[in-house]
């Protein structure tokens, strides 16, 4: 027999293992070092990923994006200090959940804008003034930024809306009638504008 | 490129849990690992892209180790408490409490040198960095634990064994 690590391992180590984990999250949070937390949430448009920093939440992320690439883009450009800590979470996925359950209109969240920048944010920030259930073409939105003539930019702050769902960039169709590319897949952009209609 | 700090926890958790059993024993190895973690994650920003995982994490349970050995030292433990056997020390659903007792009669450093090489895998280059000594004193370090586990407890061998 040689001695290696499988002598000091033990059945029960994945509950151990769980229960450290757990306490390193709580300890993480109380010391201020949790930089980005994030859980994922089940929806009728697959898991989604949330993140948030303590400042609100940062990103929403399709299976789609491939959500080990989206952690490593939030480890990249916010903080390495990203950890799985749901605590964070609740509200927002309490509120995403009565949204895909259709108890929920309006989102009230404390929201983290810093992945956007620039012409893109403003689109971002105005995209909140398309009401429930009704929809604007890209060019209708470039007008309302003041921009009429940046309807290519305004197509692009929608594709790279980090936080789909709540602020809703499947509002915005293109002038043909189409549903037209969305972050989450065309059938995501369908269901969603479907759920809002009420059918 | 720096990863999460979750994955981190992910690959490396059960191994530093490993190493803070054979430095600690059962007990005192749970809040070893949270606090080496705490003060991983804290200094994690700061860790350069191309270190070695591995070795940063069992450098600071190294450090975290000492913090409650010497602890133990100041504080001696309440005679009121039940007098812990040998096998308190053991890993529960292991069978070889033989071993736990053979590497807990250890001296310091050979414990040390074990857990680094033979549970953490690190080089024996790595392992003078975190002892402060030579190469040549850590590899001295774990043959002659490895050489007082064998003499202490039949089961092991050191066929085979990594060098």
């Amino acid at each position: 027999m040689n001695v290696t690590a499988d002598h000091f391992a033990s059945p029960s180590d994945a509950d151990i293992l769980a229960g450290l984990r757990l306490r390193l999250e709580r300890a993480a949070m109380d010391e201020g070092l949790l930089d980005v937390a994030y859980t994922t949430l089940d929806s009728p448009v697959g898991t989604l990923l949330l993140a948030a920093t303590p400042k609100g939440l940062v990103r929403v992320a399709y299976e789609l994006e491939d959500h080990d690439h989206v952690l490593d883009t939030l480890a990249q450009r916010l903080s390495p200090r990203v950890l799985r800590a749901p605590k964070r979470l609740d509200v927002a996925a309490r509120e995403l959940e009565e949204y895909f359950g259709g108890r929920r209109r309006v989102f009230d969240l404390p929201l983290d804008l810093s992945l956007s920048k620039g012409f893109r944010q403003l689109v971002q920030r105005h995209l909140p003034e398309i009401g429930y259930g009704q929809t604007r073409t890209y060019g209708q939105v470039a007008e309302l930024v003041g921009n009429p003539k940046a309807v290519r930019a305004v197509g692009t702050a929608c594709a790279t809306n980090p936080l789909p769902v709540v602020v809703p960039c499947h509002r915005v169709l293109p002038a043909g009638g189409t549903p037209g590319r969305y972050v989450g897949g065309p059938s995501a952009k369908v269901t969603l504008l479907s759920l809002e209609a009420g059918s | 490129m720096k990863q999460p700090f979750e994955k981190v926890v992910a690959r490396h958790g059960d191994t530093v849990l490993r190493v803070c059993r054979v430095l600690l024993g059962v007990h005192d190895a749970e809040d070893a690992w949270s606090e080496t973690f705490l003060a991983a994650l804290r200094a994690y920003p700061d860790l350069p892209d191309t270190a070695n995982t591995e070795a940063w994490l069992v450098t600071i349970a190294h450090r975290k180790a000492i913090d409650v050995l010497r602890a133990r030292k100041r504080q001696p433990a309440p005679v009121a408490e039940v007098p812990e056997t040998p096998t308190a020390l053991g890993v529960p659903g292991t069978e070889d409490a033989g071993l736990w007792e053979a590497v807990t009669a250890l001296p310091e450093k050979q414990r040390q040198a074990v857990a680094y090489h033979y549970v953490a895998g690190l080089p024996y280059a790595e392992i003078a960095e975190i002892l402060g000594g030579t190469t040549d004193a850590a590899r001295r370090a774990a043959s002659d634990g490895i050489r007082n586990l064998r003499r202490n407890y039949q089961g092991v061998t050191t066929e085979g064994a990594p060098s």
